[in-house]
């Protein structure tokens, strides 16, 4: 998995591409997430538009994510995702517990700002 | 890399491969390519490759990390066979057993932001049986796909 981030109005847009598995992109985006957080980063948004290939430990990855980061008092969203990864969250009933985004601009909008 | 692998591709067994293989993600990935090769060859449709390999890698990652802890005095086993009207794919460990009816649901309100647990729900979700057997030590899963229905142009 390759992990591109950039920085837009606040939030810190991770691109994401590839696979995310046990043993492939898991603890590559645990490592990115940790970052972001120490480094006070904490209004994040993962772009899954050209992650195509996620297994269970990928989702139990994102789910940490998003626990780890709203345990900080940030927020994690998810941009983009793909047809296979949308079903995989449907199924997982994981859909509705990430706030999920289809639109990279109303997603940055959509950050609590203080 | 002691790797084994052992060919069945001799008279009415010609579409059964088996691998015996060391407890690596090298050996998980080995057998989902394997899946998704026998898949396509079996003519599936590509939304229903990606759930049986998905499934077939879970069912190795589970082999590999939670039965045989990477052990790597412990092997894996990964046999694939197309019936003719099934895909049937066994995956065995040598680890401490199994027991699926212990196993936390993961659709469960209070489980539902785990960061594991999964693998087994996936599994069932994607294929039309699964069964689990005791070895003593270890455990063994089939995964079944019956053919027609995830055929295309069936």
């Amino acid at each position: 998995m390759k992990v591109s981030t950039r920085q837009v109005d606040g939030v810190t847009i991770l691109d994401l591409s590839g696979r995310i598995t046990l043993g492939e992109g898991s603890v590559q985006l645990r490592d990115s997430i940790r970052d972001l957080l120490a480094k006070g980063s904490k209004h994040i948004l993962l772009n899954l538009a050209d992650v195509n290939y996620i297994d269970s430990s990928g989702i139990g990855e994102l789910v940490s994510a998003y626990t780890t980061v709203r345990n900080q008092g940030g927020e994690l969203k998810l941009l983009n995702l793909t047809k296979k990864v949308h079903d995989l969250l449907q199924i997982t009933k994981l859909y509705t517990v990430f706030d999920v985004k289809d639109d990279e601009a109303s997603a940055i909008a959509s950050f609590t700002r203080s | 890399m002691a790797q084994r692998e052992e060919m069945h591709l001799t008279g009415q067994q010609a579409s059964r491969i088996t691998y015996t293989l060391e407890s690596s993600l090298d050996s998980v990935n080995k057998v989902e390519q394997t899946a998704e090769q026998m898949a396509k060859k079996a003519g599936i449709e590509e939304d229903e490759i990606f759930r049986i390999s998905m499934a077939v890698r879970e069912a190795a990652v589970n082999a590999v990390l939670h039965g045989n802890s990477y052990d790597p005095e412990k092997r894996i086993t990964a046999s694939f066979e197309n019936t003719g009207e099934a895909l049937v794919i066994r995956i065995s460990d040598q680890g401490k057993g199994l027991d699926p009816s212990t196993l936390p649901d993961p659709l469960a309100p209070e489980n539902l932001l785990r960061g594991s647990g999964r693998g087994i729900f996936l599994i069932r979700s994607f294929m039309d049986e699964v069964h689990f057997k005791q070895l003593h030590p270890g455990t063994e899963l089939t995964l079944i796909k019956h053919l027609g229905a995830a055929q295309t142009g069936s």
